[in-house]
């Protein structure tokens, strides 16, 4: 981990003289090995999702669902729950709802944006009886919702998230085959005997849960770009399958730790923005390189 | 005549509809938060049925977002919100314009393309507003917007930027529909097609800003997608949909106003609830007469 994080250190101007006694530094601190830790956990199971979700066409449920996550949260805590009861119930149950709304396991985009237009509707009915309930010291509780609060992870939660991220991406590895299958050619699939379906609820049970657990290190806003942005850059670089998931995983986790490091090298920038902004660097950088590089071999599986 | 009197310190709903109204039009706030209610409604009506018809939910759903960042960076730098928000807008609709047009068939790499620009355009908010440290209620106010304290210059700015993208919305709504409905049909009879999805994108973006600045950001979209798809799953007549969907846009938003006026909880709570409640009985309603079979296109 140390050989990968040395070079985004050299690039910090703040670390220039000494990048390894900044790294030292940086390391020292227990709520950075924690993010650190989370993020990568989530980062990696985030990759994976994502690079089937826009195989499938269906990024648009998951930011759907990035907002659920923001109204189950402030439901929970207004009920006064822990957030994160809220936030698994919420994604998860409205992945299988979703699921089942459409065709085949997928519902159409206006459904989607119908439903979680009214949902986020009740998030906010919710922020403000929270806000308004709690006089002071509460009025952050949305925001961290919202953008994510991952040095303030303490070890309980660090765990949880390890073990979801883990958990995701056995199981995404587990039906990737058959997914796979369903995504690329769902008709055929279904004749050859895959359980077109099935996998589809499963898979969007996934998402909510990816979506659930990367809440709390991005915030609910900020996950569709740790989803989309590392599984489209992937997308272009290589037409392969299991390469590009693997390289939407490995892009992903490396926006982690870089921004994670850009923010500690300047404090000003919020750890949830330096990492999507990363990202979305990294895909400017991918798609301008691309322009001067024939398409040898486009994705597009016609 | 005591309860006279705590009836008129607090408002509170009566039986008698004129006064009810009358009590309702009394502050001159509540008179701008009709006002900018009702252009909003007008709007996003018009603009969210093609919307709905391009299946554009996800990318109006990002330009709904992008005022966010806009009206947060421009309070940073000191400029006006309206040159911010612009800013914003105009380049994120090109950028999603230009990504639908690269792939063509299969899969298309626009969907990573609008959800990566809509975190990034997320993240600059939230940078923006950590870095003017003002309170954080500021960006609640920025995400879910407040009907209260609209001023009569705000209420002016959202009339203009309305009423351009309606006139932009106006002079290209033939060629738009028939691109809309048959891509390669209109392609083929000469309708500069790719012409006309980035520009339909802008429009998009200046009605959805312009209006986020008032609603909110992430309730601009309730207004977008739920009155034209309540007014789609009704008919399948552009005009007859196109008027449905501001109708049902103007009732919903003057309702949602009145009862966030005389109860507590926030208006965007009550505007998405009785949307989605007209959006779920059409689709009862749609199935109880289902034998007419949808005709055109499928």
């Amino acid at each position: 981990m140390t050989g990968t994080l040395a070079p985004v250190a050299v690039l910090v101007p703040w670390a220039g003289l000494a990048p390894w006694a900044g790294l030292g530094h940086m390391l020292g601190h227990d709520f950075i090995r924690n993010g650190l830790v989370a993020g990568t956990a989530i980062a990696a199971a985030a990759g994976m999702v994502g690079y089937f979700l826009v195989l499938r066409s269906q990024v648009f449920t998951a930011d759907a669902l990035s907002h659920v996550a923001f109204t189950g949260a402030l439901v929970a805590l207004t009920l006064g729950l822990d957030a994160r009861v809220g936030l698994f119930v919420a994604t998860i149950g409205v992945a299988l709802l979703l699921g089942t709304m459409g065709p085949r396991g997928r519902a159409d985009d206006v459904t989607v944006g119908a439903t979680f237009a009214w949902l986020l509707g009740i998030g906010v009915l919710a922020l403000s009886i929270f806000t308004s309930g709690h006089s002071s010291g509460q009025g952050t509780a949305g925001v961290n919702v919202l953008f994510g609060s991952i040095y303030g992870l303490g070890t309980p939660a660090v765990r949880t998230a390890v073990l979801v991220a883990a958990g995701v991406v056995v199981v995404t590895g587990l039906i990737a085959r058959p997914l796979l299958f369903a995504s690329i050619d769902e008709a055929v699939a279904a004749a050859r005997g895959v359980p077109v379906r099935a996998v589809g609820l499963v898979f969007l049970a996934l998402v909510g849960a990816t979506a659930a657990e990367a809440t709390q290190a991005v915030g609910a806003l900020l996950i569709l770009g740790l989803l989309a942005g590392p599984a489209g850059i992937a997308m272009r670089l290589t037409a392969r399958p299991w390469r590009g998931l693997a390289l939407a995983s490995a892009i992903a986790v490396g926006a982690m730790w870089g921004g994670l490091a850009l923010s500690y090298a300047v404090p000003r920038l919020p750890p949830s923005f330096s990492v999507i902004a990363l990202v979305a660097t990294a895909y400017v950088a991918t798609v301008a390189v691309g322009r001067f590089q024939p398409r040898a071999g486009a994705v597009t599986p016609t | 005549m005591v309860l006279h009197l705590l009836a008129s310190s607090q408002p509170q709903l009566t039986w008698d509809i004129g006064r009810d109204v009358r009590q309702l039009l009394e502050f001159p706030f509540m008179v701008n938060a009709f006002r900018v209610g009702t252009i909003v409604a007008v709007t996003a009506g018009c603009v969210g049925w093609f919307m709905v018809l391009r299946r554009q939910t996800f990318a109006g759903h990002t330009l709904a977002i992008v005022g966010f960042p806009g009206a947060a960076g421009a309070v940073l730098v000191g400029v006006s919100a309206d040159v911010g928000f612009f800013a914003f807008a105009v380049a994120a609709a090109l950028v999603i314009g230009a990504s639908s047009r690269g792939a063509r068939g299969g899969f298309s790499e626009e969907s990573s393309v609008i959800a990566t620009v809509q975190a990034f355009a997320l993240a600059c908010g939230f940078l923006f507003t950590s870095l003017y440290r003002g309170n954080l209620t500021g960006v609640n106010a920025l995400l879910f917007g407040s009907f209260l304290g609209i001023t009569n210059r705000e209420v002016l700015t959202v009339a203009v930027l309305s009423a351009a993208a309606l006139a932009a919305l106006a002079a290209m709504a033939r060629p738009l529909l028939f691109a809309s409905v048959d891509p390669d049909v209109a392609d083929a009879s000469g309708v500069p097609v790719r012409l006309l999805g980035p520009v339909f994108l802008v429009v998009l973006a200046v009605a959805a800003g312009s209006t986020g600045q008032i609603t909110g950001a992430l309730l601009v979209f309730a207004l977008l997608v739920l009155p034209p798809a309540t007014a789609q799953r009704l008919t399948t007549h552009p005009g007859m949909g196109v008027a449905l969907s501001v109708g049902i846009a103007v009732a919903v938003t003057w309702a949602a106003l009145a009862l966030a006026y005389y109860s507590s909880y926030p208006i965007g709570f009550y505007l998405t609830s009785i949307a989605f409640a007209v959006y779920l009985l059409a689709g009862a309603a749609g199935r109880i007469r289902r034998p007419r079979p949808m005709a055109a296109t499928s």
